[in-house]
């Protein structure tokens, strides 16, 4: 038996790790550090089946083992890729997957309404991470981007599907957290959605936790919808008491002043839920809706943020920034949008101009 | 002239009918596959050299004797008769006329894999093939080669027949199990194979229709003279759906030895090009295998006769050659757009991508619109670049062959007939009005006089 318990033994990126037989390739990129594990946005090791959709986690197997040394033909998905002893991988040393990585983020951004200045995603989103990292400058579409029918799906959350990957995390989430789903990806091909059975709400005890495995701003919480800014508010550890069961009773409040804006289960570096007793830290909805005051919880102290978001690594600081003016750039014409951002984002009221207030936006401008 | 198998008795009066089929000498193969043992069966399709006839074109004897054997789990044979390629309609001629030749087949094939429940999943479209089937099995079962302790040899089989529900994605082998379990056909991540875990997580193998049809010869003939049909590591015959610019569209059963012209210009074949006009170019194999100009499908790149089998199909690789895939033969004349018909394509597979990994959902779509685009003399140069490195990065990055199959016809289409993409460009208001016609490359093209 002893045989069998014996670690395995991988080279990425010329390091080499070891780790448990049954490992994924991402996961034991990840033991090497940020800088080493390929990016994911839709592998999810919490929730079983997740992974493999999104493409981005593609690296290049130049060995598939010891005892089989041939390189794999295709590049593989490493987040559903085991080990095996002896492998050899390439991620960011190999031009292969950077290439591939970065066609994957044009492919998901050429229909999204890259409307982070009105998203309540923006500064802890995984796309624009990606697209920070591995991503082109400018754009080569020209097309009018896709757009769904707005949907109601309850009053806790807010789906807006214009900025939906179809990582399907939260259909496993519902899956896998809660006795009945009844919401699911209807349609096929770029029609994809996600939808409800017949525009039913989602109404469950841990329907929140669907907010917090979507990479995106797809899926937002309607109780902080346009309350705040992710990077003005201040994140601390806290816990309670709770009587759900299956609720871990450990988040994480988000804080302004006093005042609790939000609170949302804590986070791993990969922002995946913590585990606690070896067990995913998933919090009900009474305690991430209802419990949104600093008394209801006992705060344990700051969180430690892995600076992970675009703009918690303050990356766009070392960005120049261009001396003339986008007039002078554009020999004297003025830039003109691509795209009418009032018809790709499904908050933007097309009643108001926003270019024609003399005045901050306010949340009152957009829809609710 | 072909020896016909497949075909053989396809003109019988009512073949279609039990009592007919066994007066032909139908079910014949069961009555001796049952007398030998399932690895022996194994061993003679190993021998016979046959080859997937659904497009990939994988060893049969090899992909069964891979299926895994665990205890106490039952295996399944499943039937791939979601023919949704386009140009491709040979399983459905076999299926309509002489539907019996399947179910034997399948009765030996479960024999050989153990299964004692297989299954067809039909394209939701064959609605009445799958009643012609169901009356099949019908009489089958009535007539004792289905159900329990088959000609008292102890083994047990049933067939059913599923329906899909208009989804090319279901054609996929892993989409299709999960589309039989009843579940959204969305294509499954390998490994595991199903060979190990298929349908309900138990050892399955899936075939195409041809596939299983021919081991009724393979175990009527054995698999030695099987293999003398035929060239090289293509043996056997082969269904080719044959449509698009000739004179006689239809399905034929090729040995696989005789040439591309042969087969375009012969009257037993496709009787040439209407009209007169001359080729411009030609899938092959089905709407996903690469196209190819008149000069490149004649003769390789070699200089060579090219032959209708799976090697000099695919002789020069993607460069200079296409595939065999499932046999939707389909010929292009000098009056037809390349242009416009690489957007047709690109219509339609972004119309069956599943949507569940990103290259395929986003990409398809968008080179749908720059093809569009271009056909409609709205197109720049760039768009031509744009083009291929969008299917560039779609090709091998996806969960599935489809984003392969969606890529694969714009690179060859760019690659071969880029000076066609480019006079679109060049002629707006001209393309609007009237076709690019012969390449530069088909002027020294021999017309054979008919």
């Amino acid at each position: 038996m002893a045989e069998e318990n014996k670690k395995i033994k991988i080279t990425i990126d010329n390091i080499t790790v070891e780790v448990e037989p049954g490992t994924t390739i991402v996961e034991a990129a990840r033991l090497l550090g940020s800088e080493f594990a390929p990016p994911t946005m839709c592998f999810y090791s919490k929730l079983e089946g997740s992974g493999g959709k999104c493409r981005t986690c593609l690296v290049e197997v130049a060995a598939g083992s010891a005892a089989d040394p041939r390189p794999m033909p295709k590049l593989v998905a490493s987040c559903r890729t085991q080990v095996m002893e002896g492998m050899v991988v390439k991620n960011i040393t190999s031009e292969r997957v950077l290439d591939a990585r970065n066609g994957v983020v044009e492919f998901l951004l050429i229909n999204h309404p890259l409307d982070c200045p009105i998203c309540d995603q923006a500064g802890e989103c995984y796309l624009q991470d990606l697209s920070y990292d591995h991503g082109k400058v400018g754009t080569r579409t020209e097309f009018v981007r896709r757009t769904f029918k707005r949907e109601d799906i309850g009053p806790l959350i807010q789906l807006h599907m214009t900025r939906c990957i179809l990582c399907y995390r939260c259909v496993m989430v519902a899956d896998q957290l809660t006795n009945k789903r009844v919401h699911g990806i209807v349609d096929r091909g770029d029609k994809a959605a996600i939808s409800t059975y017949i525009s039913k709400a989602i109404d469950n005890d841990f329907s929140g936790n669907m907010i917090d495995v979507c990479p995106v701003g797809a899926l937002t919480d309607k109780t902080f919808r346009f309350k705040n800014r992710v990077w003005f508010t201040k994140p601390v550890d806290a816990h309670r008491d709770c009587e759900t069961p299956g609720c871990c009773g450990k988040a994480t409040l988000w804080l302004r002043g006093e005042e609790v804006f939000r609170v949302t289960s804590r986070k791993d570096p990969w922002g995946e839920v913590q585990s606690f007793d070896g067990k995913p830290g998933w919090i009900c909805n009474a305690c991430r809706f209802d419990k949104k005051k600093t008394s209801d919880w006992v705060v344990e102290g700051l969180t430690q943020i892995s600076r992970h978001s675009v703009i918690g690594a303050n990356k766009y600081k070392v960005l120049d920034v261009p001396k003339e003016t986008i007039t002078e750039v554009m020999d004297g014409r003025d830039p003109k949008l691509l795209m009418n951002i009032h018809s790709v984002s499904g908050v933007n009221r097309p009643e108001i101009d926003l270019s024609k207030l003399n005045r901050p936006a306010h949340s009152d401008d957009f829809e609710k | 002239m072909t020896k016909k198998i497949l075909l053989e008795k396809i003109d019988v009066p009512g073949i279609k009918n039990y009592e007919v089929y066994r007066r032909e000498g139908g079910y014949r193969s069961v009555e001796k596959a049952l007398t030998m043992k399932p690895e022996e069966i194994v061993e003679e399709v190993k021998k016979s050299g046959l080859r997937g006839r659904g497009g990939a074109g994988f060893p049969t004897g090899l992909k069964w004797s891979f299926i895994a054997k665990p205890e106490g789990i039952p295996r399944h044979l499943v039937v791939n008769a979601d023919e949704s390629e386009p140009g491709t309609f040979k399983d459905r001629y076999l299926m309509e006329f002489i539907p019996h030749y399947l179910i034997e087949g399948m009765i030996v094939s479960s024999f050989a894999l153990g299964s004692n429940v297989s299954y067809i999943y039909i394209r939701g479209e064959y609605a009445w093939i799958t009643d012609i089937l169901d009356q099949a099995i019908a009489e089958a079962r009535q007539q004792g080669w289905l159900g329990k302790n088959i000609l008292g040899s102890g083994f047990d089989c049933e067939i059913y027949t599923q329906r899909g529900a208009g989804a090319y994605i279901c054609g996929e082998e892993t989409a299709l199990l999960e589309s039989l379990e009843g579940k959204r056909g969305n294509p499954r991540i390998k490994p595991p194979f199903p060979a190990v875990k298929g349908v309900w997580q138990r050892p399955t193998v899936v075939n195409n229709v041809e596939t299983i049809a021919a081991v009724v010869p393979i175990i009527n003939e054995g698999g030695e003279a099987y293999a003398k049909i035929g060239i090289g590591k293509s043996t056997g015959t082969k269904l080719i759906s044959a449509c698009g610019n000739i004179n006689k569209p239809g399905v034929y059963e090729i040995d696989m030895t005789i040439s591309v012209e042969e087969f375009i210009y012969s009257d037993e074949y496709c009787g040439g090009i209407p009209q007169g006009k001359r080729l411009k170019a030609c899938i092959p194999g089905g709407s996903s295998v690469p196209i190819l100009p008149a000069n490149l499908l004649l003769t390789t790149a070699k200089g060579e006769k090219r032959l209708m089998n799976y090697e000099s199909l695919s002789d020069g690789g993607f460069a200079t050659g296409s595939m065999m895939g499932s046999g939707g033969f389909i010929v292009l004349d000098e009056d037809q757009c390349v242009v416009k018909h690489t957007y047709t394509l690109a219509r339609f597979y972004r119309h069956e991508s599943c949507g569940q990994c990103s290259p395929c959902r986003e990409g398809t779509g968008w080179m749908e619109k720059i093809l569009k685009k271009i056909e409609t003399g709205k197109g720049e140069m760039k768009d031509i670049d744009l083009l291929w490195d969008i299917q560039r990065k779609i090709e091998g990055n996806t969960i599935c062959p489809l984003g392969d199959a969606a890529a694969w016809p714009v690179a060859a289409a760019i690659r071969h007939f880029r000076d066609e993409f480019e006079w679109h460009v060049n002629n707006p208001e001209l393309c609007l009005q009237q076709n690019y016609g012969l390449a530069h490359y088909a002027e020294d093209i021999r017309v054979p006089v008919a």
